[in-house]
């Protein structure tokens, strides 16, 4: 039995290009890699101007 | 840019960092997000399929099949090792690594998949086709089997072939039998629980079931999960799938892999060297220079650099 | 006495100031390096649900709605598993994180994702549904073309069942473990242009 609010119990998509063809919900994984390693990069980190009166400048 | 050793303890300037709070919110998140994803989007579960569904539901492909073990045209009477020495099975270059491996499953396809089953029914009539089976020479049962599974092969959608003047010897009546014992789900208990009466080992029914010619592999390929439809990466239903396994999916896309008999052999021989490879990247001269060539990290430590830049 | 050798070294080895610090360099401040510890956490996330699995049993997801809850928090996870974790290693290949004697580091990372590659595999093997009878019947073939097939016998679900629920995950444990603490160990690797090379 498969309960679930949004069903995904029916035949998939496949996009196909060439030899390549693959499903909409492995493209949507491997797009969301993407997509985090990209918002990863870009988004910028908090903490960093507030940290400067508390972090250390460390042994020199 | 101050240099530092990338080997000694880290003496530069530092953040105050709680451990411990990172991996509590990243378990807090994680679990909700998994939570939620399995409360709306669930997962597959596409019934098993039994001896007896096959048989109900392509009764003239598990005819086939059946009349096939006998003939040893099937598959898995085709193998080699690790279940018989009907063929070497693959090879790398000169290499028959199937070969040398052995036979250390062994089955015998007439007789594991169609004949020790019939017997375990204490019937007459199967009893009788059997001591005919097993009273004749491999030519004999050969030629019997061989011209009956071809008639049916021809006969399309037939399930039985009437035989008045006995050519195909003792086949038909043992073909019909295992149909009938399919069909009463009696052979896929026989089948499972040939080699212990507990069983957790599915070894013969699933050998004899990915025999089928058409029904299984059909099944799969309603599924996109064939060889050739990139199957490997996909999952039932419209579930994502193993999307890590595109590279090892993808030689099998392409020739020399696609159309060779070693294709097997040679996909995880490669996905084995590529796969050392990657472990050995630090080591590999070109390789590990990458990431400076191609600066992504100053993306990643643009903070850095700039707030290094300015005490300069 | 050797014995107390062996616990001087642990101790030395494993310093609680290592293990557990209170701060870290200046330029650990990217999104990147959460993903190592979002793997982690939807590791935990697996055990946690397949331990509910193993309590009822294999079969146990077909039947009851709780089960195939379970079954799909099992299912999700590992697909957030294999997500982090790839970006994650995205990340240390762009970083270039086997820099400063950080070799080991990059080599237990790398095991980690091919004995978790395997370890999904054997537990796709176990659903006992369609699928993981098409899965078998068809990964057998890869292991008897290279010789393993009689040693690893996809089609024997008991074998993959004790693999996937205790040998695989004890493995994975012990190489995810030394793969944090070497992290821990040497440190986060500094900045490319910061590093003297």
């Amino acid at each position: 039995m498969v309960l679930s609010l949004i069903n995904l119990n029916h035949p998939a998509h496949y996009i196909s290009v060439g030899s390549l063809s693959v499903s909409l919900g492995n493209l949507i994984m491997v797009l969301m890699a993407f997509v985090l390693f990209g918002l990863a990069l870009a988004l910028p980190f908090p903490g960093h101007k507030s940290d400067d009166s508390k972090s250390k400048k460390g042994g020199e | 840019m101050k240099k530092y050793d990338p080997t000694k303890k880290w003496t530069g300037p530092t953040r105050p960092y709680d451990l411990i709070k990172e991996a509590t919110i990243a378990f807090v998140v994680v679990a909700l997000l998994s939570i939620s994803l399995a409360a709306l989007l669930s997962s597959p579960d596409e019934k098993a399929v039994t001896l007896q569904s096959w048989s109900t539901s392509a009764p003239a492909d598990f005819v086939q099949t059946a009349a096939g073990e006998l003939a040893g045209s099937t598959t898995s009477a085709q193998y080699g090792p690790p279940y018989n020495t009907a063929a070497d099975g693959q090879q790398l270059g000169p290499l028959k690594v199937q070969k040398i491996a052995g036979v250390r499953i062994p089955i015998n396809s007439a007789q594991d998949f169609v004949i020790k089953p019939l017997g375990t029914l204490n019937d007459s009539t199967a009893n009788a086709a059997i001591a005919q089976w097993n009273g004749a020479t491999e030519n004999q049962q050969s030629t019997w089997a061989t011209s009956y599974a071809d008639a049916l092969t021809k006969a399309s959608s037939a399930v039985a072939i009437a035989d008045p003047t006995g050519k195909f010897g003792p086949v038909p009546t043992l073909v019909s039998s295992l149909y009938s014992m399919a069909k009463s789900g009696a052979l896929d208990g026989a089948l499972t629980t040939s080699d212990s009466p507990l069983p957790t080992n599915f070894t013969k029914p699933l050998l004899f079931l990915a025999d089928s010619g058409s029904y299984f592999p059909g099944l799969a390929d309603a599924q996109h999960l064939s060889g050739d439809q990139w199957g490997v990466m996909n999952e039932t239903g419209s579930w994502p799938g193993q999307s890590w396994l595109w590279l090892y999916s993808f030689w099998y896309q392409i020739d020399p892999f696609k159309s060779s008999g070693n294709a097997d052999i040679l996909v995880m021989s490669l996905m084995g060297l590529l796969s050392l490879g990657f472990v050995l990247i630090p080591f590999f001269p070109i390789l590990h220079r990458i990431p400076e060539r191609i600066p992504i990290h100053r993306i990643i430590w643009r903070d850095w650099y700039r707030s290094e830049r300015k005490n300069d | 006495m050797w014995t107390v050798r062996v616990r001087k070294a642990t101790l030395e080895k494993f310093e609680p100031e290592d293990l557990l610090p209170d701060s870290q360099p200046a330029y650990v401040s990217s999104w990147i390096y959460v993903f190592g510890v979002l793997t982690i956490a939807a590791f935990m996330m697996l055990i946690i649900s397949g331990l509910v699995l193993t309590l009822e049993g294999p079969a146990w997801w077909h039947t009851s709605k709780y089960g195939h809850f379970f079954n799909s928090l099992h299912l999700w996870n590992v697909e957030l598993f294999f997500l982090f974790m790839v970006v994650h290693l995205w990340g240390k290949f762009w970083m270039a994180a086997w820099r400063g004697k950080r070799t080991m580091t990059w080599v237990t990372g790398c095991v980690a994702f091919f004995a978790s590659i395997f370890t999904g595999f054997t537990g796709y093997l176990i659903q006992t549904n369609f699928d993981s009878q098409w899965i078998a019947t068809q990964a057998k073939d890869g292991f008897n073309a290279v010789g393993i097939g009689a040693y690893f016998n996809a089609l024997n679900t008991g074998q993959a069942l004790l693999i996937h629920v205790s040998l695989l995950p004890i493995a994975l444990g012990v190489i995810v473990v030394a793969h944090v603490i070497l992290v821990r160990k040497k440190g986060v690797v500094p900045p490319i242009e910061s590093s003297l090379e």
